[in-house]
């Protein structure tokens, strides 16, 4: 039980100290950085109290996936340069600041009211510690849940992933034109006779190809 | 006391499996080096040692001896770390491979998940790398890799999800023993081709190392590494080579079980069932590599989503609706 405590300690720690990092931290890859460790020690929290297959999910979807694609942006982007913009300069009047204190002062204002919750109506907290089965693993009892009692909100949660996804690709696609695309089909489909064509060249007059 | 005993038992433990693995990792650049001059009528590396096989050992002591240089303009914990974070997340997947019914290091009910969550942290060495040089050509390597990777392991995944159709665990060693009647290879054979393919670009291996293609990128993301720190990346690199072959081997050739469950072949123990499976993947892996030339980039990205991710899925749906049709889904 010490070693468990000791460890729970260890990871939270991490956890709280890469959260702030990932704030406080000058360059925006650095706060990525500290955003995937962040990510990696509340998996490790999640493995230790149990949710084995949430742990694991959260490393593959958020670690392997997601923060990749954060990284990736925050390379590509000269974020540091945008961000001097934004609170040094007198002369633009920052839109960013309101709309980032609003958005900071609604998530505050929601943490309050769960905390609240639980410390006026202690029967809350009662209903999200349900026992661990034992007798089955992890992955079997979420499955058993989530496709039986709450399929239709599983379902609806994923047509709504898929939406989002399709936007996604809606907003980025743009057929350009003159483009040079290979077509698979047609390099396939050429025969002997379209590609080759025998000339008869009269001297002193050449030919044109190109039509 | 009893502390320090459990844990010198579990450091005896992971010595006894991390030793081999490295020593495996050195033989099997050997190897493939071999193979791949065998495939061009060439000898390869035959003179340290017999056969050559000490020219790992040879080329690792001059790593060791040579100067590690770290460019001034870099971002140098970063660029310290990436190769670190390469080795580590090699070799800590080893933990949950299963060299026999009870021959494993830790036995966990989500042990494929957590391959696959490692193998999918593997990215980040890579990346890390390519930025902190401060570099152009490791920059684009690290750009590639991450979209390669990334692409790679939505079909992998989905492979995955066939198998555990047929399993009905998520531990390795249930999915080995799932296969004592008819390993997945037949039953599921155009997954393990495309398994075989994805592990190939997932691990950079040709013909998909366009991360590294030297003719475009000089070496990618590490063209700014030497010394011991290129040693760890390339150490790195093939023992994840080493741990695809044996996922590949778990999923689909049955893992520790002998192909014949008959009398003389019952006596050889699991474990050299396993490292014999892993090393006919590993030598189809070093043929392909001397064979296929390299893909280019709009054809790598093509062929991972617009042929693999489709054929995978309608796979996936085809093997449900065939094993509840004929009710043999797993029970719990």
């Amino acid at each position: 039980m010490v070693a468990h405590a000791i460890f729970f300690y260890v990871f939270s720690i991490i956890a709280v100290i890469s959260a702030i990092m990932v704030t406080v931290s000058k360059n925006t890859v650095h706060s990525v950085f500290f955003l995937i460790l962040d990510f990696i020690s509340i998996s490790c929290l999640f493995i230790m109290i149990g949710a084995e297959f949430l742990g694991m999910i959260m490393l593959i979807v958020y670690v392997g996936a997601v923060a990749v694609l954060f990284l990736f942006v925050v390379m590509m982007l000269n974020v540091a340069q945008q961000k001097n913009q934004w609170f040094n300069s007198e002369s633009t009047s920052s839109s960013h600041i309101p709309v980032g204190l609003i958005i900071s002062t609604i998530i505050f204002f929601e943490l309050i009211i769960v905390v609240g919750g639980w410390k006026y109506k202690p029967e809350l907290s009662n209903l999200n510690t349900s026992q661990i089965p034992n007798e089955i693993s992890n992955t079997h009892s979420l499955g058993q849940v989530l496709y039986t009692d709450f399929i239709h909100i599983f379902q609806i949660s994923g047509m709504i992933l898929l939406i989002a996804m399709i936007g996604a690709i809606v907003l980025t696609f743009r057929r350009r034109e003159g483009l040079k695309t290979q077509s698979y089909l047609k390099q396939i489909s050429r025969e002997r006779s379209e590609g080759i064509e025998v000339l008869e060249i009269p001297s002193n007059k050449g030919v044109k190809i190109d039509d | 006391m009893e502390y320090i005993n459990l844990v010198f038992e579990e450091v005896y433990k992971i010595l006894f499996l991390l030793v081999p693995v490295l020593v495996s990792v050195a033989m099997i650049v050997w190897l493939d080096r071999r193979v791949w001059a065998f495939v061009q009528k060439r000898q390869g590396p035959n003179v340290v040692g017999p056969f050559g096989l000490l020219q790992s050992l040879a080329d690792a002591l001059k790593y060791i001896f040579k100067e590690i240089i770290i460019p001034a303009s870099s971002n140098k914990i970063i660029f310290i770390l990436a190769p670190i974070i390469t080795m580590t997340l090699a070799l800590i997947a080893w933990a949950v491979i299963p060299f026999g019914e009870d021959q494993v290091l830790a036995n966990i009910n989500v042990g494929i998940l957590y391959i696959f969550a490692v193998s999918s942290l593997g990215v980040y060495g890579i990346i890390m790398g390519g930025w902190a040089s401060n570099s152009k050509y490791p920059f684009l390597g690290s750009i590639r890799s991450a979209a390669q990777m990334v692409s790679y392991e939505v079909s992998i995944g989905i492979i995955i999800i066939n198998v555990l159709l047929c399993v009905g665990s998520l531990n390795l060693s249930d999915i080995v023993l799932a296969q004592q009647n008819i390993w997945f290879i037949i039953p599921l054979f155009p997954m393990f081709v495309i398994f075989f393919i994805s592990a190939l670009a997932e691990t950079n291996r040709p013909p998909f190392d366009l991360p590294e293609a030297e003719a475009e990128l000089v070496a990618g993301y590490q063209t700014e590494y030497s010394g011991m720190m290129y040693a760890m990346f390339w150490l790195g690199e093939y023992a994840n080579i080493l741990l695809m072959c044996a996922l590949g081997s778990i999923l689909f050739l049955g893992g520790w079980l002998s192909p014949i469950d008959l009398y003389p072949f019952n006596l050889i123990p699991g474990a050299i069932w396993l490292i014999l499976k892993i090393l006919l993947l590993f030598i189809l892996f070093a043929l392909v590599k001397a064979v296929v030339p390299r893909y280019r980039y709009d054809q790598l990205m093509r062929l991972g989503w617009k042929i693999f991710l489709p054929f995978s899925l309608t796979y996936v749906v085809l093997t449900a609706s065939y094993l509840f049709y004929f009710n043999l889904l797993p029970s719990l």
